[in-house]
């Protein structure tokens, strides 16, 4: 049954080892039963940065909780690891009691970013199961797979069996119930299953649509059968109060990114940010009740052991009840707990705040405006106030912070060199108001190049080269080179090239993804991995252009890889948002505003969730055109840094 | 008043680690306890300024996949009157399967540090792929050589030393269910010799299944000491934890 007596004879020869013992507080080591589906969640990454995933351990505690489940989880294991498994014949396990992947009925992943995609491939080759969906036998585990990534499956549509859109909360004990009886009744279709599935709601089953392409251009995604949904709605858990989750959040024995408790305060967000895939497609805003967020990080801290808690959402100061759960949370480690705000406003990161996160240890701060110029910042609906940054940044220093970064895109539509350049003047400010403070002030630029993604207004947008990324990129670095004070770091252009090949990528692009794992490309996130021209090779291999899915701007009538897919958004808003974007007109945050019905409420009969009617101190909250030499205040996010070395340079 | 002269209380403790938690690393264990000693709310005295931690001081670092019956830690508290026995009961159930405290001691005011003061490790060595009689050869060649020249890497240079004066003792040991035990004794002073380098010393080289460190000693004044003996107040082998 357990794998570990081999894999003890295995684990002294690799790195790192602690990430395939488990044992993590608040672990469970179900009883598996043939009665009861067996589910492998999966992290397509390492260890370190798979545990802390929040959705998978929301799910992992629900199925736990279930007498008709058990659920245990697996992690892609570093190249050293897979050599010393291939060799010795050892199968993915699980690392909870050390199962062999096999013995699982499901086999289910989140996706968090494109370039993990070949390690799911090899995830589920190492799970001894056919990579591609058709080759699979009945009684093979189905292979699931939910996260942000999943409103564009269809580069993953020939490898993975059915895809959920969405919160996973109530979705997965729907599919839990349809792959119990199949179970019970001995796994004999795997047709009959996947068709069952495809009527959850939420579920999307690559397998029963068609494809038609038309040269190039793709022309329609369409059911092969009546009963299979032409558009695939994504869930929407109406109540986060309902679901206060992780109860038992996994603490591990070994060092991962965000080593600490995290509570999430509220999901969704409408401050409309137009990069921004997640505030489009996890909308409405369900914020959670600010005594159940207090109750959740007490009895948190008590049973883990943390001294920092991390508070949650897409936007932290926007949670009605910010300061009262602070405070609070100060007050409940007497002074040796630490709170970051992983995304935090700069209009409200106020002396007083900044003074009361700081209490117990001051980490790394990042503010990120996005954008360096005002205008481009209209473009992107971030509509912050250079005075409400400068506000924030002279804050943290007045509180003994000396170094912070601040995070910010480029490649964004209608960019240019003045606005790139305005990067680095914003930096020096800050550095300047930091001299004020501290003898050394110290400012780190990081540079993303922008990637497109589905349903977001920038969906249409022809992402810049490589060449002309790497041209901006120089640019800023050069100008900023002369200060002291200011360090730049950036994001790989190529990576972010690859991310594009997959982030609208459609169902062809598998063969490229396909194609690369073969090669043996995996761990593409990570930079000593990272192999670009083996993805361009592969693309020309397979007869793609890598200019008509990444650099080529799309026209409004054109069929969009995830048109069959809803995230509740009208396709004609995402349309308007994306004109006003190049005529700079801003657009209100809905959930202190009247609704413009963008789809995400009224489609499925939901609403907002927040407890105070106004905006937090301070902030417009976004606004529509802004009057001449009027500047509205607004938001970026803070966030407290230190997620690996993840492809960065 | 200033912290530094707060009354305090520092407290030697001794643990186990066995299973699959040996394959953490002497930081892993670090970061273990000072989420353990949190939970059991005890006044752990805190490090002062800008990023303060738990005033813990650990032991030799123990190789990450070694298991241990004789790890030790020293933990400042903030109160003078701390008991053993407060302690040793408040870890009751916070520590992670596979770490078991066996006992405790409050340590007199200038009790040399456990990486100073402590001399020698006694280790139990499982080895597959070898007989007992080829081991016992082995053993004593080793035992016979006059220098025992090791290489080994640091910071990215090759240094040699020499072992043999740091082998105390060794002997073939009482076989176990798939292999044979080596039982060794190492120095550690001026710096702690590893069973790994001891199985490098002299072809053939072995590699080892599993490795146990089984004692720590304290040699002063001609006389061998557990750490835990040094200790003022010993309350020895009250078992506590889970394993």
């Amino acid at each position: 049954m357990s794998l570990w007596p081999e894999l003890e004879l295995v684990l002294p020869e690799v790195s790192k080892p602690a990430r395939y013992i488990g044992g993590e507080g608040g672990m469970v080591e179900p009883e598996h039963h043939r009665s009861k589906v067996a589910w492998l969640l999966a992290y397509p990454d390492t260890y370190e940065i798979g545990l802390p995933n929040q959705g998978l351990q929301i799910l992992y505690e629900i199925l736990n909780e279930r007498d008709d489940a058990v659920a245990e989880r697996a992690y892609a294991p570093w190249v050293d690891m897979e050599a010393e498994m291939r060799a010795a014949g050892l199968p993915l396990f699980s690392v909870d009691t050390h199962r062999r992947a096999g013995d699982f009925d499901v086999l289910g992943f989140n996706l968090s970013a494109e370039l993990i995609y070949t390690n799911l491939l090899n995830c589920i080759d190492l799970a001894g199961v056919p990579v591609r969906a058709e080759n699979r036998a009945d009684a093979d585990l189905l292979i699931g797979a939910g996260g942000h990534c999943t409103y564009n499956p269809e580069p993953l549509a020939d490898f993975v069996d059915f895809f959920v859109l969405g919160d996973g909360e109530e979705a997965v004990s729907d599919i839990n119930a349809v792959v119990r009886d199949w179970k019970r009744g001995g796994k004999k279709s795997r047709q009959a299953v996947l068709r069952e599935l495809a009527a959850v709601e939420g579920v999307y089953v690559p397998s029963l649509y068609d494809v038609a392409y038309d040269g190039p251009a793709l022309v329609s995604i369409t059911p092969r059968f009546a009963d299979v949904p032409a558009v695939v709605q994504k869930r929407t858990v109406a109540d986060l109060a309902a679901w206060p989750y992780p109860k038992n959040q996994l603490v591990p024995l070994t060092e991962v990114v965000h080593d600490r408790l995290n509570v999430e305060v509220f999901r969704g967000c409408t401050r409309g940010c137009r990069f921004c895939q997640a505030g489009m497609i996890t909308r409405p805003v369900r914020e959670r009740p600010a005594k159940q967020v207090r109750t959740m990080v007490a009895d948190g801290l008590a049973r883990s052991g943390y001294d920092e808690v991390a508070l949650t959402s897409l936007s932290t100061a926007d949670f009605s009840g910010i300061e009262e759960v602070v405070s609070a949370t100060m007050d409940c480690g007497a002074g040796e707990v630490s709170v970051s705000l992983p995304s935090l406003r700069v209009d409200a990161f106020t002396v007083g705040l900044a003074a009361q996160i700081q209490r117990a240890r001051r980490t790394g701060l990042t503010f990120a405006p996005e954008a360096g110029s005002w205008r481009m910042r209209q473009v992107i609906n971030k509509l912050i106030d250079e005075r409400d940054l400068y506000g924030a940044v002279e804050s943290a220093f007045s509180q003994g912070w000396r170094r912070m970064k601040l995070y910010f895109l480029t490649g964004l539509p209608t960019e240019t060199d003045v606005d790139t350049l305005a990067i680095g003047e914003l930096a020096r400010n800050c550095v300047e108001l930091g001299r004020g403070h501290t003898k050394n002030p110290s400012v780190t630029v990081s540079l993303g190049g922008f990637v497109p993604k589905p349903f977001t207004p920038f969906q249409w947008f022809g992402q810049n080269t490589v060449s002309e990324l790497q041209r901006k990129i120089f640019l800023l670095r050069d100008d900023i080179k002369r200060n002291r004070g200011v360090q730049m770091k950036w994001h790989d252009p190529k990576a972010s090239m690859v991310e594009g090949i997959a982030s609208r990528g459609d169902r062809r692009i598998g063969r490229v993804i396909e194609d690369v794992w073969r090669q043996g490309g995996t761990f593409q996130e990570w930079s000593e991995h990272f192999d670009y021209d083996r993805w361009t090779q592969a693309m020309a291999r397979n007869g793609l252009s890598v200019d008509w899915y990444v650099h080529r701007h799309r026209a409004e009538d054109e069929v969009l890889p995830w048109d069959h897919l809803s995230a509740g958004l009208h396709k004609d808003f995402l349309w308007q948002d994306w004109r006003d974007a190049l005529n700079e007109v801003g657009l209100e945050d809905c959930r202190w505003t009247p609704c413009y019905d963008c789809g995400a409420c009224t489609g499925y009969s939901i609403e907002h969730i927040v407890a105070s009617a106004t905006p937090p101190a301070g902030g417009s909250q976004g606004t529509g055109q802004v009057p001449t030499g009027y500047r509205p205040t607004g938001a970026v996010a803070v966030q407290l840094a230190g997620a690996g070395s993840r492809a960065s340079s | 008043m200033n912290p530094n002269q707060a009354p305090r209380t520092r407290i030697r403790l001794q643990y186990s680690k066995a299973g699959r938690i040996r394959f953490t690393s002497h930081r892993d264990m670090a970061r273990i306890w000072e989420r353990s000693l949190r939970r059991t709310g005890l006044p752990v005295a805190q490090t002062e300024g800008f990023s303060p931690r738990a005033k813990l001081h650990f032991g030799l670092a123990l190789a990450t996949s070694y298991e241990s019956d004789a790890e030790y830690l020293d933990v400042d508290f903030k109160r003078g009157d701390v008991a053993v026995d407060e302690v040793l009961e408040a870890l009751v159930g916070v520590l992670p399967a596979g770490i078991a405290v066996s006992g405790g001691a409050v340590l007199a005011p200038g009790t040399m540090s456990l990486q100073q003061a402590v001399t020698c490790c006694d280790w139990d060595i499982e080895l597959l792929d070898v007989t007992a009689g080829d081991l016992v050869q082995w053993v004593d060649r080793v035992l016979g050589a006059t220098t025992l020249v090791i290489t080994r890497e640091r910071k990215g240079q090759q240094i040699t030393d020499d072992l043999a004066p740091q082998v105390r003792a060794l002997e073939v040991g009482e076989p176990t269910s798939r292999g044979v035990r080596l039982l060794a004794t190492l120095g550690t002073q001026p710096r702690a010799a590893r069973p790994s380098e001891l199985l490098t010393a002299l072809e053939p080289v072995y590699r080892p299944v599993l490795v146990r460190r089984t004692r720590q000693w304290i040699e002063q004044d001609g006389a061998r000491l557990e750490p835990l003996e040094v200790g003022a107040a010993p309350a020895q082998h009250t078992l506590v934890g889970v394993q």
